[in-house]
Order: C-alpha cells, then structure tokens, then sequence
C-alpha cells in the first residue's frame, strides 16, 4: 500500500462557496455553499453529471474564476477576492493545470510549450531549460524536446501538458478530464502518471464524470447540483498490468 | 517575462503569419517613406529658393527712381531719374540701419548684350559677390577712374571660352579699352531666371566718363542698399523713405518718386510658399501613416480573436493581464516599427532620386526622420492599445473554452 500517511495540513480550504451566474435576467446557482477541506498530498477526484457544478468548482480552485461568496484559502492565503493580476500569479505559483482538449500551444515544440509558465514565472533561460527538460524526462517525453503538438499522439500530447503543468512545481495539479479526449489505454497510461505523482507528495485534484477514472483517487467527492453530495475515502486502484511503463518502471 | 522575451514572443507570433505581417507593415512603410520623401521635396525646394535669393546678395534693398505708379499710370524704373548723388550719400550717412549702399549704373547700348554696370566697392558688399580670380575692385579704381573691368562667368565664357583665366586681357566696351582686372564668383540665376553671371562691372567713374556721360547730378541707375541684419531691412526701407519723402519735398498725400524693393520680404514669402507647400505634402503623407495604423489595428483584432485560446492557455499558467497586454502591443509596436525603419530607408531612396532628377540638393531633415519613426511608434501604441486590452480582458475560462 502507498497511500499517504494521515492527515497533514489543509492545503485548500473551502467555506461555504457559492457562485452565481447571472443569464441575462435569470440567475444561475452554479455552486450553492460548499465546504471542502483537501490535504496536502491528496489524490482526489470531484465527480459529477453535468451541470452538478464540478466544472465550476475546478475554475474556483484553480484560480481561474473567484467565488460569488464564501472564503477560498489556498496554501494559507485568502485568494477569494484577489484581482487578476494576483490570481495570475497564485496560478503562476501554485497550480498546474491539464485539460481535456490538451491546450498545448500549436507550432510550439513540447519544450517550449513546457517552458510557458517558466517564462512568466521570470525563470532565467538557462533554468527553464533544465527544468522544463527534466519534466519532460519526467513523463518519459526526454526524447520528444522538439516535437510539436501536431507531431505527437494524443497520449504524448497529455504528457507535455502533465509537464508543464508540474514544471513550477505546484502545490497543487487540477486535472479537468485529462482522459476524456484518450483512448483506454493511454487514459490508462495517463491516470498511471498521475498516480505516480501523487506518491511524490503533490496534490492531485481530478474533475470527471467516468467512475472508471475516478476510481485511481483516494477520495472521491460527488457532486449534484451545486453541493456536495457524497465525500469518501477510498483504496486507489492500481493501474492496468498491461500499460507499458510510461517512464520506467514506478516502484 | 522580461521586456526581451516578450520581444521575442512577439516577433515569433508575427514570424508565423509572414506575408499578413509584412502586408500589414507596408502601410507604414509607405505612409513614413511618403513623409519623408514629402519634406525632402520641400526642403530642396526651400532650399533652392533660399539660395536664389541669397545670392542677390544679403539684406538687400533697392531702391529705384521714378514712381511706379503716376496718375494711374505705370511708369517703369528709370523712367524719370530722381534719384540724386547726394541722396546716395544721405542714405549712407543718414540711415542708422543702413550698413553698405552703392549705386549701379548700367549701359543702356542695345547693342551690347551684356550688362555693363559702374559703380562703387560696397556694391560687392551689398551683393555679396567676391572675386574668384584676380583682385577685387579698390577705392583707388574707383577715385582714379581706373579702366579695369570685373567679369562675371557668363561673360568670361563667352568671350574666352570656358575655363580660360582673362585677367590681365585687355576687352572692349564701347570701343574703349578696359584691362579684366578680376573675375567674379559664379552666382547662378536670379529667382526670376535672369542670368547674373552675364554681367561687366567697371568703377563708376570710368563708367561715368568713357561709357555713359551726363546726368550730373542724377543716378542713372538705381541704388542698392545693404542693411545690418535681416530683422532691419523693414526699418531700413521705412527709414529710406522717409528720408527721400523728405529731401524731394515730397508732400503729405502725394506719390513718391522713387519705389524700394525689399528682397528679403519677396524672399521670406516665397519661402512660406515652400513652407506651406511642404506642410501639405507631408500632412497628405500623414494621412497615409494614419491609414497604416488603422491596418495595423485591423490585424491585431484579427489575431487577437484567431489566438483566443492561446491567450487562454498562457492565462491559465500564469500570464497576468499585464503580461498578455505587453505582448499584443509589442507585436502592434513591432510592426509599426519594423515599418518606419523600412519606410525611412525607401523614403531617403525616394528623396535622392527624386532630387537627381530635379536638380535640386537632397535635404534629409534628421528631425524628419526621427519624428517619423517615433510617429510610426505612437501609431503602433495607439492603434495596437485597443486590441491588446481586448486581449488582456479575455475572461481565462471563456478563452480556454474558445474553438
């Protein structure tokens, strides 16, 4: 077993979030008061229909939206009511993230699309050069540097996106249906990343509708309409014998 | 991200749509090579209106005997000589602001088809006219009534041929021998066409005695006058007639009886005509460089849409709005830039060729230049600011989600 031992810190606190989105004349209630508390090093997966509010939990925890009410502390700090700036930088900082569609930057090699947020991050050239090149080593992309998004399969472009998504070395990795655009087999391959990354102590948040993936998380938190419905613990599944080693052989 | 990297950024970005970025620079490429070329124009024309009327000769006044206009009727300069020895005098003596006057008599033969002029040494003060060879003209000649004569190119071409050295021959002005003591420094034409080089100039008393007797006591010719300064040549002309008025017992209400041409007033008037016709050339230019930026703008609102979720996903890693801003208009700056540079180099080719073909000198004012590339930058801010703020107001999740 190599679940995380105990409880540690709370790293992402959420108090009573709500978020309302305003259609014209009619009020949508997106997230209405949800409370969640996300240790550090955490693998946890929010799932949901459509429309239950787990997208719109995602953007709050990634920075990329803020609450209509409620606290949002991330790493210790208020971030509910930073302004854009400020979120770009806690963005910068202590999030990484990996989308479904992938979001690479086209005509852009693999080491340079890994190197983005390096270069917001005010990364000397030299470093963001080394680091992107070691995260690329990392999901067993070492020998794709040059390689663009065109150039790679949907498997390897989720891994330059896991990259980069790690290259700041975030508190935490907001994964939004990274398997959602693979095959099952590579989604296999994926999930086998993330798994591996957990270990290492980073905290993984996954957003998905598939209980299959949703089955590699230590906990699985359930969302419907704008609460939270169910919130468990759970023994992460071990993935598939058959998926070829993405980086080596994970102890 | 440093101001380098967000450099480079840019000029990838502009790398990758080669022929949209160099289209849409050619609009300020044309607009500044136009406004530049445009005030080369209008500087060389300037330029050779100045040296026109500098080679008159410097603050020039003069004044003519006969009214120009009697009783409704015009009567050309010469028509009546008024002018006295004795005024020649008081204006030299009298005028404060009078620094050189002499007088010009000029040959009235029909036959001869050179000018011949007498008069005395200021007269090449006043026309700023040296000698090139030989020694000019002293007060001794002129006292001794020394037959030497002072030859302008015109006439030493066409009397020696070109290039010959005449000083120390021996001519003929009426039959009468004059040794070419000097020949004078090439002027070129007056502002009206007339050749200035074809000119003899002889010391007036010679000229009074071997070329054209009588008149004792009038100037049969007309006087020209050399103020202290630019600024003073309307005080000297003010001045001048008064004094005239005043010693022809010219009463109130009445004509004059001489006329004044001031040729820095005709000189400064042309020039404003150069001076405005230069200002509207280059504001036609202008326009130009105006329809470049609104171009420039265009694109920019074009790639800023087409790169929605790029701007998205630097967003989502972290780039501020700031950052996102920075980059926009570096890439409008760029261009505007790349497009002055580009356009001051086909300006000045412009100029020069232009200027070969109208004889005129290439003027290339630095200030042009510089005023029209950092046009072309503000052209780049201004019209690059709108989209580049679109840009950076891009809600993160909305660009993301952009197809």
């Amino acid at each position: 077993m190599s679940a995380s031992p105990g409880p540690k810190l709370p790293l992402l606190v959420l108090r009573d979030v709500t978020k309302v989105y305003r259609m014209g004349d009619v009020e949508v209630h997106a997230l209405r008061g949800v409370s969640l508390d996300v240790s550090e090093g955490e693998f946890v997966a929010i799932m949901g229909a459509s429309g239950s509010g787990k997208s719109t939990l995602m953007n709050i925890i990634g920075c990329l939206d803020r609450p209509t009410s409620g606290t949002h502390v991330l790493a210790g700090e208020d971030v509910s009511q930073l302004d854009r700036t400020a979120l770009a930088r806690t963005r910068n900082r202590m999030l990484g993230f990996v989308f479904q569609s992938f979001n690479l930057l086209s005509r852009t090699s693999a080491l340079e699309n890994v190197e983005l947020p390096l270069l917001y991050a005010g990364v000397p050239t030299r470093e963001r050069h080394e680091r992107a090149k070691a995260a690329l080593a990392l999901v067993g992309l070492g020998d794709r540097l040059g390689h663009h998004p065109n150039q790679m399969s949907g498997g390897q472009q989720q891994r330059v996106a896991i990259a980069r998504a790690l290259v700041t070395q975030p508190k935490v990795l907001l994964a939004d249906e990274p398997t959602g655009n693979l095959d099952s087999v590579t989604s296999d391959d994926v999930m086998a990343i993330l798994q591996r990354l957990s270990r290492t102590g980073i905290t993984i948040v996954l957003v998905t509708h598939e209980a299959d993936v949703a089955l590699y998380a230590e906990r699985v938190v359930v969302m419907k309409d704008g609460r939270v419905q169910s919130d468990r613990a759970q023994v992460p599944r071990r993935p598939a014998e058959a998926v070829p080693a993405a980086a080596g052989g994970a102890s | 991200m440093n101001p380098l990297q967000t450099l480079r950024v840019a000029i990838r970005a502009l790398l990758r749509n080669k022929l949209r970025s160099f289209l849409t620079t050619l609009g300020i490429i044309i607009g500044v090579s136009a406004v530049i070329a445009m005030v080369a124009i209008g500087e060389g024309a300037k330029a050779q209106v100045e040296a026109s009327f500098a080679s008159m000769g410097s603050n020039l006044l003069v004044v003519l005997p006969g009214s120009t206009t009697a009783g409704g009727q015009r009567g050309g300069f010469g028509s009546m000589p008024t002018l006295t020895w004795d005024d020649l005098h008081a204006i030299r003596t009298d005028v404060p602001t009078v620094r050189y006057a002499a007088a010009q008599l000029l040959s009235e033969d029909q036959n001869w088809n050179t000018s011949v002029y007498g008069t005395t040494t200021e007269y090449f003060q006043i026309r700023n006219w040296p000698t090139a060879s030989g020694s000019p003209m002293t007060d001794s000649d002129v006292d001794a009534g020394a037959k030497v004569v002072f030859l302008g190119a015109t006439v030493v071409e066409k009397l020696f041929g070109a290039n010959a050295d005449p000083v120390g021959q021996v001519i003929r002005i009426k039959n009468i021998p004059f040794e070419v003591r000097g020949v004078l420094v090439k002027k070129g034409q007056s502002p009206t066409g007339q050749d200035y080089d074809d000119a003899a100039i002889v010391p007036l008393k010679a000229f009074q005695t071997k070329i054209q007797g009588g008149l004792s006591q009038f100037i049969g010719g007309v006087i020209y006058v050399s103020a202290y300064s630019t600024d003073q040549t309307a005080k000297a002309e003010q001045q001048i007639t008064n004094l005239l008025r005043d010693r022809h017992h010219i009463g109130p209400g009445s004509d004059d009886d001489f006329s004044i041409r001031n040729l820095t007033e005709l000189a400064s008037a042309q020039q404003q005509g150069t001076e405005t016709l230069t200002t509207l050339l280059a504001s036609i230019a202008a326009v130009s460089l105006l329809v470049g930026g609104i171009g420039i703008m265009n694109i920019m609102l074009v790639s800023v849409t087409e790169r929605t979720r790029e701007i998205g996903i630097r967003m989502a890693v972290g780039a501020s709005p700031g950052n996102i801003l920075a980059q926009f208009l570096v890439e409008a700056l760029t261009l505007a830039i790349a497009g002055g540079v580009v356009g001051i180099a086909l300006g000045v080719l412009t100029a020069e060729r232009l200027a070969s073909q109208f004889g005129w000198p290439m003027l290339i004012r630095p200030d042009i230049v510089v005023v029209a590339v950092g046009f072309s930058a503000i052209v780049g801010v201004v019209f690059g600011l709108y989209p580049a703020r679109k840009a950076s107001r891009l809600d993160p999740i909305d660009a993301l989600r952009f197809e």
